[in-house]
């Protein structure tokens, strides 16, 4: 079996390893470096719990092969906030209901810190459209629709007092 | 779920690539984004012996007005062109269809070139390219050439493309004053396929008279299907609420839907109609802007 070697950045950290041409970033992440935090709530690239940043943008990380990601630069959601604190994305899921059973948080806010980049300052709509590739069972949606909302607002105050 | 064992390799130019194709059989896939080949891997419908990755070759993501054409580079990915300005002032279009296709995390990844040379009825972007008679640039181990989007369908997952020739380019003639297009898709759920979709483009004279048209379907038959009985019915003419309707029943009566877990023929056939005069009236009204 073919083995290659990769290095990239997780979470401001520098990892080598060498892995199968098959392996899954997802399984790399979950079963390699051992942060759990990445989920996997589907076979068919469908449901988003696996997401992550790769080069600052969401990818499914079921849906890419860790080869590829050699020389990249990946967070997950171990890395968006330093020890003890909350991004404000996490404080806003926690602040407004956004998650029951959790299984698919990590996903959404992954998915959402790259929404609010590219958009820092969404409709509603663009939000339900924005999150539309990550699926929840429990909520209903209505109360992550709110954690994204409060996370901009809470983002946009950031940075304002950083410029 | 895990793919077959392949083997992975990776190639920096297209020079690299045609050769390790050549090199590797047919046994070897490109990939590009990966999100229509990957998860067919993972369910083990596509079991190839190699992956040549070709999403890191430099020089094959833009957008860009150059001669009489809109040239897209095959690596470009759906999120650069939901996200890019001359599209959305130009050819709104894509803006219509991109934000129809897959999701955003997808989007990020699945690339132009990757979606009209999976070969995929179900996929959106073929119908937008059967609208606007596009031409498929290849390069292959002979060389370069330009295949007529009308020459590009064979078959399910069966294209113009021969083994080891790579998509790189498609060009669109470029937009033309009153001119306009517009696509939608019924869809169960946000990100699926199509249920049915339907891709129009039509270009008026200072008359309102119809010069060009082109209506490609999304899902609707095994290739990628331009309803042309439709297109002989409008071009030459002023495009009235009659014609409109007409053109609503060809649609309906000449795709072959299948009946499947996203609707029955019966229903596929009913909406088709409708999206058709939908979009034919939006296409209108973005071309007598
Ligand atoms: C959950 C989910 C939902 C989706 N929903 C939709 C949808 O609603 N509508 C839609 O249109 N698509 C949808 N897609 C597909 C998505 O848009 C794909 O990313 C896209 O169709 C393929 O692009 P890719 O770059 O990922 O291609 P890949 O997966 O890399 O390749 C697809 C095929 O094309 C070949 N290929 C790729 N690039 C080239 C090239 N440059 N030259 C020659 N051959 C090439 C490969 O060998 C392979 O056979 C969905 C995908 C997922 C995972
Ligand atoms: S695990 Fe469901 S999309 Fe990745
Ligand atoms: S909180 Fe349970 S799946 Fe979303």
């Amino acid at each position: 079996m073919a083995k290659h070697k990769v290095t990239m950045t997780i979470n401001g950290q520098s990892v080598t390893a060498e892995v199968d041409s098959r392996l899954l970033l997802v399984h790399f992440i979950r079963e390699n470096l051992d942060m759990t935090g990445t989920h996997i709530g589907c076979d068919t690239s469908s449901c988003g719990a696996c997401t992550i940043l790769i080069d600052g943008k969401s990818v499914k990380s079921c849906t890419y092969l860790t080869v590829r990601a050699d020389g990249a630069n990946i967070t997950t959601i171990e890395g968006i906030a330093a020890d003890g604190t909350n991004h404000p994305l996490q404080q806003a899921f926690h602040d407004q209901h956004g998650l029951h059973c959790g299984f698919c948080t990590p996903g959404m806010i992954m998915r959402s810190i790259d929404l609010l980049n590219t958009n820092p300052n969404p409709t509603e709509k663009e939000i339900r459209w924005g999150i539309s590739g990550n699926l929840c069972r429990c909520t209903g949606y209505n109360n992550i629709v709110k954690s994204v909302q409060q996370a901009a607002k809470e983002m946009a105050k950031e940075t304002k007092e950083t410029v | 779920m895990i793919p077959a064992n392949f083997t992975y390799h990776k190639a920096t130019s297209l020079k690299e690539a045609i050769a390790l194709s050549e090199e590797l059989g047919e046994e070897a896939k490109y990939m590009s984004g990966g999100h229509s080949l990957l998860p067919m891997m993972k369910l083990r419908f596509a079991t190839p012996e190699h992956i040549i990755d070709i999403s890191k070759i430099d020089g094959l993501s833009y957008i860009k007005e150059e001669g009489d054409y809109l040239k897209i580079g095959a690596l470009t990915t759906q999120t650069e062109l939901e996200h890019n300005s001359l599209l959305k002032d130009k050819y709104p279009i894509f803006g219509d269809a991109i934000w129809l296709t897959a999701d955003p995390s997808v989007r990020n990844c699945g690339t132009i070139g990757g979606n009209i040379a999976h070969g995929d009825a179900a996929n959106d972007q073929p119908a937008l390219m059967l609208a606007l008679r596009a031409t498929i640039i290849a390069h292959g181990a002979d060389g370069e050439k330009s295949i007529p989007i009308d020459e590009f369908f064979h078959g399910f997952y069966m294209t113009a493309l021969e083994p080891g020739d790579i998509l790189t380019e498609i060009q669109i003639p470029k937009s033309k004053k009153n001119s306009g297009g517009a696509y939608h898709k019924v869809e169960r759920k946000v990100g699926d396929y199509a249920t049915a979709g339907v891709a129009v483009h039509l270009e008026l004279d200072d008359d309102g008279v119809c010069q060009e048209i082109g209506i490609g379907l999304t899902n609707v038959s095994a290739v990628p299907m331009r309803l042309e009985r439709g297109e002989e019915l409008l071009r030459g003419k002023v495009i009235t609420d009659d014609l409109i309707e007409q053109v609503g029943v060809f649609a309906s009566e000449d795709a072959e839907p299948e009946s499947d877990l996203r609707g029955s023929e019966a229903y596929k056939r009913s909406i088709l109609k409708t999206i058709t005069k939908r979009m034919l009236n939006k296409a209108l009204e973005r071309a007598r802007q």
